[in-house]
C-alpha cells in the first residue's frame, strides 16, 4: 500500500504538544554544513551517525482477550497494522511494548495466541519489528512461551547512530529488572560514548507512576541510575494504557496507547479499571506513538513524539459496532 | 526487610473473618501481629485497620503459589512464596487509606487482588 495516509480519515492527533515538553534530543543537528564537524566526531565516537529516521510504538495488543471493555477482539490491532503501512515515509523499525498477548492456562491456548499476534504483526510492511514482554506474555511462566515464539526479552541494538535497549521487567513475575539483567544493562551501555542517543524500550514505568495501581518498577531507579551519565535518553513503554508524558532528571519516559482498552487517568482517585466499551467510538483511547526527527535549530536534533488516537469514521455508530464485530469485516 | 522476634500482642486468625482491626498497644509493648493469607485473587483478611505511631507485623503465607504484597508509602514489600513465612514490621507514621497489592503477576484476576490498610 503506497498511498499516502490520510490522517483527517483514520486518525485523530491529540495530546500532541510540538512545544519543549513533547520533544527530545537525540543528537547532533543532522543538516547544515556547520554540523559536519560533530557529525564526524559522532561518527568516530559512536562508530555511526545519527540520520533522519521514524519508528513506532504498538502496545498492549493483549491478543485474546476477550470481555466487555473491548468486544471487538484484534480489530484495533489490525486496524492500527493499517494505519502504519500507510505512513508515507514507511517508518524504519516498530517497536511492541509489551503484552503482546493475553494470558490462557488452557493448554496450549497461549501459544495459539502468540501464533495469532505473529500472523497479525507480519502484516507490517516494515520488516524490522522488535519487541519486550509484558507480564501477560511472560509472568505466569518465567517468560519460557514467550522466549520460544518471540527470542530473548532483553537485548540492544543500533540503528541509525541510535542505541535501543529492549528492558524486560515482567518475566520474574515481579515488577523488577533484577540484578543479573542491570549487570548486563550496565556492561551493554558501557561500550557507548555519553553522548550516544540511546532509546529504552519496556513494558512498565521505571519511576513510580502510581505504585498501587501496579504502574512501578522495583529496581527502576537502579535503571535510571546506570543510564544517568547518558546526556540523551528516551524511555518508551507499556502497561499503562493510556499516553503519558513523564520527564525525570536524565531522560524522558513516553507511555503508549494500548490497542485493546484504556485505563483512567492515575492522578484520580478511582480505581484501575478499564475504560468502558463506547459504541459510538470503538477505538476511543486506543492508538499508537510516532517517533522521528524534527528539524531543530542549531547543533541538536529533536525528536518528535506524536500520540495517535484510533478512529474509524465509516464504521462509526452502533451500527458501525455491529459491521466490526461481524466475522470477516476488513476495516 | 527487618526480622522482629516478638510475643504476639494479638494475631488474627486467618478464617472467615474479611476484616480485622488492632487494639491499642501498651508503650514499649511488642508490636501487633497481623496475620495474612495470600491466594489466587485474593487476601485474607482483604482490609485491616492499625494505629498510626504503633509497630505491627505483617505476617503473610500464601496457599497456592507464590505472591507478593507491596505498599509503596508504608515500606511494604513482600515476596510470599509456598511453604515460608514472610513478615515486615512497619510503625505507620501518617492516617489514611492505603491500598497494597499483590506485585507477583499470578493470572487473571491477579489485578484485583488488594489489602486494604487502614491507619487511624
Amino acid at each position: 500500500m503506497n498511498r499516502p495516509v490520510d490522517r483527517r480519515q483514520f486518525l485523530r492527533f491529540t495530546g500532541l504538544s510540538l512545544g519543549a515538553g513533547a520533544l527530545i534530543s537525540v543528537g547532533p543537528a543532522l543538516a547544515g554544513s556547520a554540523a559536519v564537524p560533530v557529525r564526524n566526531w559522532l561518527r568516530r565516537r559512536n562508530g555511526e551517525e545519527v540520520s533522519p529516521f521514524s519508528f513506532v510504538q504498538l502496545s498492549d495488543t493483549h491478543v485474546g482477550f476477550q470481555g466487555p471493555p473491548n468486544p471487538t477482539g484484534t480489530k484495533a490491532f489490525e486496524r492500527a497494522i493499517d494505519v502504519v503501512n500507510a505512513l508515507d515515509p514507511q517508518p524504519d523499525l516498530i517497536l511492541f511494548t509489551g503484552d503482546l498477548t493475553h494470558e490462557s492456562e488452557t493448554p496450549g491456548e497461549h501459544a495459539k495466541r502468540m501464533e495469532l499476534f505473529k500472523s497479525i504483526a507480519g502484516r507490517l510492511r516494515v520488516k524490522k519489528v522488535m519487541r519486550v514482554p509484558g507480564e501477560h506474555d511472560a509472568a505466569l511462566d518465567g517468560g519460557v512461551l514467550y522466549r520460544e515464539h518471540f527470542g530473548d526479552t532483553r537485548y540492544s541494538f543500533d540503528h541509525r547512530g541510535v542505541h535501543f535497549v529492549a528492558l524486560d521487567n515482567v518475566s520474574t513475575g515481579t515488577p523488577a529488572v533484577g540484578a543479573e539483567q542491570l549487570a548486563w544493562l550496565q556492561k551493554d551501555l558501557a561500550r557507548y560514548p555519553h553522548t550516544a542517543p540511546i532509546v529504552v524500550f519496556t513494558h512498565r514505568p521505571l519511576f513510580d507512576l502510581r505504585p498501587d495501581w501496579e504502574w512501578f518498577t522495583r529496581d527502576g531507579d537502579e535503571v535510571m541510575n546506570a543510564l544517568a551519565p547518558y546526556e540523551n535518553v528516551t524511555v518508551l513503554y507499556g502497561h499503562i494504557h493510556r499516553h503519558d508524558v513523564h520527564e525525570s532528571e536524565h531522560a524522558k519516559h513516553y507511555a503508549s496507547r494500548s490497542l485493546i482498552f484504556g485505563f483512567p487517568d492515575p492522578s484520580g482517585n478511582g480505581d484501575k479499571k478499564p475504560m468502558p466499551f463506547d459504541k459510538e467510538k470503538p477505538f476511543r483511547n486506543l492508538g499508537l506513538q510516532r517517533l522521528s526527527e524534527r528539524s531543530g535549530q542549531g547543533r541538536r536534533a529533536q525528536l518528535g513524539v506524536d500520540d495517535v488516537e484510533l478512529t474509524i469514521r465509516e464504521y462509526s455508530g452502533t451500527e458501525g459496532v455491529q459491521q466490526i464485530l461481524k466475522s470477516g469485516v476488513t476495516l | 526487610m527487618k526480622r522482629v522476634s516478638v510475643a504476639a500482642t494479638i494475631a488474627l486468625v486467618v478464617g472467615a473473618i474479611a476484616a480485622a482491626s488492632i487494639s491499642a498497644q501498651e508503650p514499649g509493648a511488642a508490636p501487633a501481629i497481623v496475620a495474612v493469607s495470600a491466594k489466587r485473587f485474593e487476601f485474607t483478611p482483604n482490609q485491616i485497620t492499625i494505629k498510626r505511631g504503633e509497630a505491627v507485623t505483617i505476617r503473610a503465607t500464601t496457599e497456592d503459589r507464590e505472591h507478593g504484597l507491596f505498599q509503596k508509602d508504608l515500606k511494604i514489600g513482600l515476596d510470599i512464596v509456598p511453604g515460608k513465612t514472610a513478615e515486615v514490621t512497619i510503625t505507620p507514621d501518617k492516617a489514611g487509606r492505603f491500598v497494597a497489592i499483590c506485585d507477583h503477576f499470578c493470572g487473571s484476576g491477579h489485578g484485583n487482588m488488594k489489602l486494604v490498610i487502614l491507619v487511624e
